[in-house]
């Protein structure tokens, strides 16, 4: 299933229409978010990716109430939020920081919501109990939030903020304070999470792993700008832009100009002369110069008799286990890399040798 | 292995861990300078309180101990009557400069930045500026001036003197205490839909308790000390301590003085330990 397909399925979670922020006035002004459009929907769970700086937290933070916009609007499941106090929405957060009240107890956090919308003392003693069991910290209950470790407490901000059953979970980078074995654990937790609650989640992150392996749809954003929404399949295997395929993964990326298109495919000379056919995808550059790219498990070693794609000569053999990197460089000076599944011939492939390469035709991308 | 630092596990970086072993007592002059310090700080106290239980009438020549000065002491009127001014006007001057310096607080760290913020924080400061001889004369003539338009007179003048000059005492501790609170906890709070009200009194109120106890006592031991201001503004029977203090002393250091002193310094300890371990409940 494609994004575009998922969407005409459900309805939205949250509509973002033309939502720009502005920091400071006049010359200091800085744009954080810049006319962005958004539909997250129902029980997905959505991933907003970027470097740090990109506008994510800040369209975070604005769907939460923190922020105001500075212009555009946005709604919740159709009934419009953009001026409503935080209080008042029904969106929880989990921080960063995770901000767990230390003058209560991990219950009295975990209650604290329930206890704000007035809900009946045996009810948020009942949902409570159901929340520590959910994150499976049963014995921490009377606890201070101090005395918990870290992922403990990550665990409370989390059971915090489905206690009251929100219509959508904010999740700010929650999984950047722990270390890489824990975090790998949780992200697994918290998608099962979303999977059992059916709460729709929205989650910022710059860990471009972290976000293909836990989202339904990612959107990138770069300069206060979404640049590319689609399936983790969709911004791996076909990027639209250069910084998207230059962010996520590794990738290779060459110049060429464009001979002629028929469809969504161009014919494209590359500057070392040889033709390639790539997907023009929704690029809008369909003449000239263009930048093509390929990931590197997408290029394979030219086999005997094979008339390879480029040739080049080998800089670097990098040997990683599962795969073998090779480093050619080309005629033209450009770099690509080749991964090879396993390990190579070392008496056939060595630093200085030249080879040939094969791009799998149907895995060449024009980037916008 | 005798240096318990040395002991420690490797945690830090090596450059860092070099750095911590430094013994401080290892410092030329250190324990010179810590001696002088303590006994410049403390000789003055412990000869105080030492004479206060001086047998002989004397003040600097020790014939026995004795705790008859202490009994003298509570039972002069005189000094009972100016420790219940003392309190009175301490205990007002603190609920109202503690409320003030509260707001005040609030106002100057958890709203957005408003023009002449900086000057706000000055002018609430300035007492500790002007010389407080200045304040006195100052506020003297002003309430000459009310007294002769409203015809009141009072105790009233004198707590709302002290209850002034105490305002940024109390506000120091608790504008710290607000900056080193990160507003995300009020972000959390109200996430969890917790109306402005509630924001306050579950969240702020209770995280900025240390502050305020600490600004209340600091407030309340400075009120219960001040001499200049007090001595121009309190009228007849309006005695506080330090001024009855003042006053018996021109007629000769007797072990009595010594005795309502040492008492003083004792209220004085003990409201600082309480403080401490206020503070550290609060914190943890």
């Amino acid at each position: 299933m494609t994004g575009t397909e998922i969407a005409k399925e459900r309805k939205a979670a949250v509509s973002v229409r033309a939502l720009s922020k502005t920091f400071g006035q006049g010359d200091y002004a800085v744009t954080a978010l810049d006319s962005v459009e958004l539909d997250i929907l129902e029980n997905e769970f959505f991933t907003l990716l970027g470097p740090s700086g990109c506008g994510k937290t800040t369209l975070l933070r604005l769907i939460a109430g923190f922020e105001l916009p500075t212009e555009g609007s946005i709604s919740l499941q159709g009934e419009g939020i953009t001026d409503k106090p935080p209080h008042r929405r029904p969106v929880n957060t989990v921080f960063q920081s995770y901000a767990l009240f230390p003058h209560m107890t991990v219950a009295e956090n975990i209650g604290f919501g329930l206890r704000m919308l007035g809900k009946p003392t045996a009810e948020i003693k009942q949902t409570t109990e159901r929340m520590l069991a959910l994150v499976q910290l049963e014995a921490m209950a009377g606890r201070r939030t101090d005395q918990l470790s870290g992922g403990q407490q990550q665990r409370v901000a989390l059971a915090r903020a489905l206690a009251p059953a929100p219509k959508v979970l904010l999740l700010d980078e929650p999984l950047a304070a722990l270390d890489l074995k824990l975090r790998k654990n949780m992200q697994l937790e918290l998608k099962s999470l979303q999977a059992e609650t059916g709460i729709t989640f929205v989650f910022v992150t710059h860990d471009q792993e972290e976000a293909l392996t836990m989202s339904d749809r990612i959107a990138v954003m770069k300069s206060g700008k979404i640049l590319q929404i689609g399936t983790p399949r969709d911004i791996y295997d076909r990027p639209t832009h250069r910084f998207v395929a230059d962010f996520i993964g590794d990738i290779n990326i060459l110049e060429g100009t464009v001979e002629r298109t028929d469809g969504y495919l161009a014919t494209v000379r590359l500057r070392d002369g040889s033709m390639v056919s790539a997907h023009l995808g929704t690029a809008s550059a369909r003449s000239g110069n263009v930048s093509v790219a390929i990931r590197p498990e997408n290029v394979r070693l030219a086999g005997a008799g094979e008339t390879p794609t480029l040739t080049g000569v080998v800089e670097n053999i990098v040997y990683f286990g599962a795969a073998t990197n090779l480093h050619l460089r080309l005629g033209t000076g450009e770099e690509i890399v080749i991964r090879n599944p396993g390990a190579v011939d070392e008496g056939k492939y060595q630093p200085g040798a030249t080879i040939g390469a094969i791009m799998q035709p149907d895995l060449i991308r024009v980037l916008e | 292995m005798a240096d318990p630092t040395t002991a420690t596990p490797a945690s830090g970086k090596p450059g860092h861990r070099r750095r911590r072993v430094r013994d401080l007592r290892a410092m030329p002059g250190f324990t010179t300078t810590a001696w002088i310090t303590i006994v410049t700080l403390y000789l003055p106290i412990l000869v105080l309180v030492a004479f206060s239980f001086n047998e002989n009438r004397s003040v600097v020549l020790w014939t026995g101990f004795s705790l008859d000065w202490y009994a003298k002491a509570l039972e002069n009127d005189g000094i009972r009557n100016a420790a219940w001014v003392s309190v009175k006007v301490a205990l007002f001057a603190t609920v109202i400069s503690t409320i003030v310096a509260t707001m005040a607080a609030l106002a100057t760290t958890r709203t957005k930045k408003f023009a002449g913020q900086g000057l706000v924080f000055g002018i609430i400061n300035q007492p500790l500026m002007i010389p407080e001889i200045v304040t006195a004369i100052a506020t003297l003539s002003l309430f000459a001036l009310v007294k002769k338009i409203t015809g009141l007179s009072g105790i009233g003048y004198l707590m709302l003197a002290h209850a002034a000059f105490c305002i940024p005492f109390a506000y120091m501790p608790i504008r710290a205490r607000l900056e080193t609170m990160t507003l995300t906890l009020e972000q959390a709070a109200a996430d969890l839909y917790a109306p402005p009200l509630k924001v306050f009194t579950l969240v702020t109120l209770p995280l900025l308790g240390p502050g305020i106890v600490a600004g209340a006592m600091l407030a309340f031991v400075v009120s219960l000390d001040d001499v200049i201001i007090t001595l121009m503004i309190a009228g007849p029977g309006e005695t506080t301590l330090p001024i009855y203090i003042l006053g018996a002393i021109r007629r000769g250091i007797t072990p009595e003085i010594n005795a309502v002193s040492t008492i003083l310094v004792a209220v004085s300890v003990l409201l600082v330990i309480l403080l401490f371990v206020v503070q550290r409940r609060m914190q943890r």
